[in-house]
């Protein structure tokens, strides 16, 4: 299975906030296997939707030069599941950052009601030993590109993002 | 300028988020690891929230030492050695280090900081 759970972002502001989407589909294995007959997208899978929305704006935020890993999750909560056909937004923000861990929430809603919410505490790691590499750098600007990153982000001052020349 | 009731009833609320305890469980002499659980990146977390909580800054290492416990000028055979206890005692006026200057083994440091340690430094931060 790939570990891809957001399509793209919709709006990425640098080290403020960001927007993603999600569609929901009949088509993922995991609306088959997770509760045969009642296809829905379980949560915990949304809470990683949740923390890729918030690793990639936290990472960015702090030029990749930190391993982003996902710590804790704290207050996560969810009011209906989500079904194929919908399309879940993740709208996520940086409530604090630090060089060691920050601290953000994301909100998930499908048409106007909101689907779910939590905080979601990162560790950043100093890259070395005993942390392991997490992406080869071409495979992260992939991800990055066609997370849309480079086309929608926009900087502190509203000026289009520049893409890594890695 | 905040009372001590009002500065701990802050402090709970920030423990009972950051590590997912009960109320009652956060009782001023409980410790913070060896009683509410907290793991190392809880300490951040915990920081996040009492910055924000009463409107402070925390630099990196004032609350909870973490440089001193690992250095090798003042660590020797797992014991903080008698500047390691001084440099301890100077960075952390608010914590009750008695007990930990008995056994003052690294690894009892993690059971020393107490719900009231935490209480007594944000005293010093807002002067209450």
């Amino acid at each position: 299975m790939r570990w891809f759970w957001i399509d793209r972002f919709e709006e990425f502001v640098r080290g403020k906030h960001a927007t993603a989407v999600k569609n929901v589909s009949l088509a993922e294995e995991h609306m088959h296997d997770h509760f045969p007959g009642v296809a829905l997208m379980p949560n915990s899978l949304i809470v990683e939707g949740m923390a890729q929305a918030a690793g990639l704006l936290v990472a960015e935020a702090i030029d990749y030069n930190r391993r982003v890993v996902l710590a804790k999750v704290a207050g996560a909560e969810f009011h209906f599941d989500a079904v194929p056909g919908d399309t879940l937004k993740f709208r996520a923000e940086i409530l604090d950052l630090k060089p060691a861990g920050s601290l953000t929430r994301v909100k998930t809603t499908v048409g106007d009601e909101v689907q779910g919410e939590a905080e979601i505490f990162f560790a950043h790691l100093e890259p070395g030993d005993g942390v392991p590499k997490l992406f080869e750098p071409e495979e992260l600007l992939r991800w990055l590109d066609q997370m849309h990153i480079y086309d929608v982000g926009r900087d502190e001052a509203g000026q289009p993002l520049t893409r890594p020349d890695w | 300028m905040p009372s001590r009731d009002e500065i701990f009833e802050k402090v709970r609320t920030a423990l009972v988020d950051a590590l997912g305890v009960d109320e009652d469980e956060v009782s001023p002499t409980a410790t913070m690891v060896g009683d509410l659980g907290a793991e190392s990146i809880d300490f951040l977390d915990i920081v996040f929230r009492l910055e924000k909580a009463f409107g402070i800054k925390i630099p990196r290492g004032e609350l909870f030492p973490e440089d001193v416990l690992s250095s090798t000028e003042y660590v020797a055979d797992g014991k903080l050695n008698a500047a390691g206890l001084a440099a301890l005692k100077a960075r952390m006026p608010f914590a009750d280090l008695a007990k930990f200057e008995a056994d003052p083994s690294v690894q009892n440091f993690a059971n020393t900081l107490t719900v009231e340690d935490m209480v007594r430094y944000v005293q010093s931060k807002v002067g209450g």
